[in-house]
């Protein structure tokens, strides 16, 4: 599904990423750890096609087609989803609204007819209910206001309605107390499909108590360092991530 | 790479989409401003003598008057003897239906997406079409008639509503009350009038497309809407005109009168050719607008300002009876080289009077706008209250926003509240729409809707629509 060869990138000069690899296959969930600064947020937006990142090598396959060729949008378009470690505020804009121009500008570029109102509004209400989300909700202003974890359940919330092939959870523990982390991976576990994949960032073993990844890959110094299984997420809760750090050092 | 420069400007330089000329033979007289040509139009209009010397004292007044020089825009001053004061279709017979409409016509009002038949067809508007300052077409006419109601060109009711016109006009912006208002007060060629009579409340929208239409003519439109006691009706006015290379000067009065407990709305849609991306060309849309509220009456403004090289104008309410309410909602927008200098007036003279100013600046390319409000308690004016909010919205960083509030009081009783935000769409919010599959076009129409919510809800629906549409097009690059 996703195949990402030797890819480097950077901002206004300075260079983040250096050299990544990775393969997600669907119904796989990948963990990619690392301590800050290691390159972990500039990869999510890399593959979502963020302008203000300058890819200088290698490429990103999707389905056959090299991501680096379409814009942010036309990737949505293809399946990929964003969950954002900082969702921004769109005042005035209500969740439905977004969500609806979302659904409907997809299946534009998709060919296809917009969503009937009946069917979206049913479909809201079954992913809300996934998500413990009440109705009130719906009628606010985009993240306007919203809680931390109000906006991470938005995010999810919106990810449960696209239905991405491919989703990317960027520190979506982050800002969440245990009650709410539980729901959202509740959530994501529900969403998972033997046709989707998803590839969770994260600091910290914890989100994957819950959401139980089948590969983890260390990320330090913009390149990965080292990849295993889950049990790679338990060591580095145990010892940290220096040991890693001395073994590329050295 | 696009940076957020390149690609906010690449998203704002949208070309004027109404950019177009009808071709209709137009009685003209030459150019001049004089006394003989203020005689002139007033005969050829077929007017009363009371309305030929109300002209005069107009334009006497008028020349011991210097234009403003304090809104915060520069332009080139028009050459008033440059001006033909008075044009008309040459066809002036009664039209009976449509067909008989000038077919160049018609097919200007499809190019707007507007035509008659759809206005008429889709949201039972009865429509008074002011095309070049001759109404050519009045609508719904009877079933307004049955109800008491006066709906017609000012040229009309000068004729046939003589005493409401002479009891009414110039009562509320006097024709000594500005130097633009005082022009039009001796030139004004058409305009609409509309009287609702007591207890009746306006069962339709009453809908006014004005269109600047024959080069070099200057329009000056006069509009008066008298709400008799208890009456209510709403009011809308939408414009666009065709593109032009030399400025067009738009000195328009709008006079409203709600006696007590009436209620009148007015809402305009004002998409004028802005000019070129270089700044050339344009409308200069000086209007006064104003309107006087007696004992429990209500105001409401309501604008959507998306076009015009240069603009001031201020709808105001004078809140002068007990109890009255005064509302102002607006959205203004200015790109490339528009200036726009816009606000309010709320002058609160009775007991009890409130009122609301919600102002939305939309700001992108070299533009400049400014919001001017005004907001005065009278001595006699116990506890009165006044809220305002004025928010800007930038687009890039080559263009202004400024504010310009004015509070004056004369009560201890008196609350005014004043509330202003500035922000800048971002790349953040752009690339979080791009990421859920909203194009960068669709993405700015969504946030900048957003931004104007609360403006936007007090239009009528079909008006709305229009509205966010105008909007859409004058922030983007290639919408619709």
């Amino acid at each position: 599904m996703l195949k990402i060869n030797n890819l480097q990138a950077g901002i206004e000069g300075k260079q983040i990423l250096k050299g990544i690899d990775l393969e997600v296959k669907p119904g796989e969930v990948h963990a990619i750890m690392g301590p800050n600064g290691s390159g972990k947020s500039t990869l999510s937006s890399v593959i979502a096609g963020r302008e203000d990142y300058e890819v200088s090598a290698g490429n990103i396959d999707f389905e056959g087609e090299d991501l680096l060729d379409l814009d942010a949008d036309e990737r949505a378009h293809k399946g990929i989803f964003l969950s954002f470690q900082y969702p921004v505020e769109i005042p005035g804009v209500t969740v439905t609204n977004f969500i609806k121009t979302a659904i409907n500008e997809t299946r534009k570029a998709r060919g296809e007819e917009p969503m009937p109102a009946n069917i979206m509004l049913k479909k809201m209400r079954e992913k809300m209910g996934l998500l413990e989300i009440d109705n009130t909700f719906l009628s606010r202003s985009l993240n306007e206001g919203f809680s931390g974890g109000e906006k991470k359940r938005n995010e999810i919330f919106q990810m449960a309605m696209l239905e991405p092939k491919l989703a990317i959870l960027d520190e979506t523990d982050s800002g969440l107390d245990i009650d709410a982390l539980r729901i959202v991976a509740n959530g994501v576990n529900k969403l998972k499909s033997k046709d989707n994949a998803i590839i969770v960032i994260t600091h910290y073993q914890r989100l994957l108590d819950y959401i139980v990844p089948d590969f983890v890959h260390v990320l330090h110094k913009g390149k990965i360092v080292k990849s295993g299984d889950k049990n790679l997420a338990m060591e580095l809760e145990e010892r940290g991530y220096d040991w890693l750090k001395e073994g590329v050092e050295a | 790479m696009k940076t957020e420069e390149s690609y906010l400007e690449e998203v704002t330089a949208s070309e004027y989409k109404y950019g177009f000329y009808t071709d209709i033979e137009a009685d003209k007289v030459p150019p001049g401003l004089n006394e003989d040509v203020i005689k002139l139009i007033s005969a050829k209009k077929n007017e009363p003598e009371w309305m030929t010397e109300w002209r005069l004292d107009a334009y006497r007044k008028f020349l011991k008057m210097t234009e403003p020089k304090w809104p915060n825009v520069s332009y080139p001053e028009p050459d008033l003897q440059a001006i033909s004061y008075y044009s008309a279709p040459k066809r002036k017979k009664e039209l009976e239906s449509l067909d008989e409409v000038d077919p160049e016509l018609l097919k200007t009002f499809e190019k707007l997406g507007i035509s008659l038949e759809e206005q008429k067809r889709l949201s039972g508007v009865a429509m008074d079409v002011v095309v070049d300052s001759v109404s050519v077409k009045t609508t719904f006419k009877e079933k307004l008639g049955e109800l008491g109601i006066i709906f017609c060109s000012m040229s009309e009711a000068i004729q046939e509503h003589p005493d409401l016109v002479r009891k009414y006009l110039g009562t509320v912006v006097p024709k000594s009350d500005n130097y633009y208002a005082a022009l039009n007060s001796a030139v004004f060629t058409d305009g609409s009038f509309c009287y609702i009579p007591k207890g009746v409340r306006c069962p339709m929208e009453l809908s006014t497309y004005f269109r600047i239409n024959e080069a070099g003519t200057g329009q000056f439109e006069r509009t008066l809407v008298v709400a008799d006691e208890g009456s209510y009706v709403s009011y809308l006015e939408g414009c666009t005109a065709p593109q032009r290379d030399e400025n067009q000067l738009h000195a328009a009065v709008v006079e409203l009168v709600a006696l007590d407990d009436a209620e009148i709305k007015y809402s305009t849609v004002q998409n004028w050719y802005p000019g070129n991306k270089e700044g050339k060309g344009g409308v200069y849309n000086f209007v006064t607008k104003r309107g006087m509220c007696e004992r429990n009456a209500k105001i409401s403004w309501t604008q959507v300002e998306t076009g015009s090289a240069v603009t001031w104008k201020y709808p105001s309410c004078i809140l002068k009876g007990e109890n009255s309410v005064g509302e102002f909602y607006s959205v203004a927008v200015t790109n490339n080289f528009q200036q726009a200098d816009t606000g309010t007036k709320m002058i609160h003279l009775g007991k009890n009077t409130k009122s609301t100013i919600i102002s939305k600046g939309i700001c992108a390319g070299k533009s400049n706008g400014s919001y001017r409000g005004l907001v005065k308690i009278g001595p006699r004016a116990q506890d009165a209250r006044n809220f305002s909010q004025c928010d800007s919205l930038l687009m890039g960083s080559s263009c202004g926003s400024h504010t310009f509030p004015y509070i004056e009081t004369q009560n201890k009783s008196a609350k005014v509240e004043h509330e202003a935000t500035t922000s800048k769409i971002g790349e953040d919010q752009i690339f979080y729409c791009n990421q859920r599959g909203i194009g960068e076009e669709e993405a700015i129409a969504l946030i900048v809707n957003g931004y104007c919510k609360d403006v936007l809800n007090q239009l009528p629906m079909e008006f709305a629509v229009e509205a966010q549409k105008l909007l859409a097009i004058s922030l983007e690059g290639s919408v619709g």
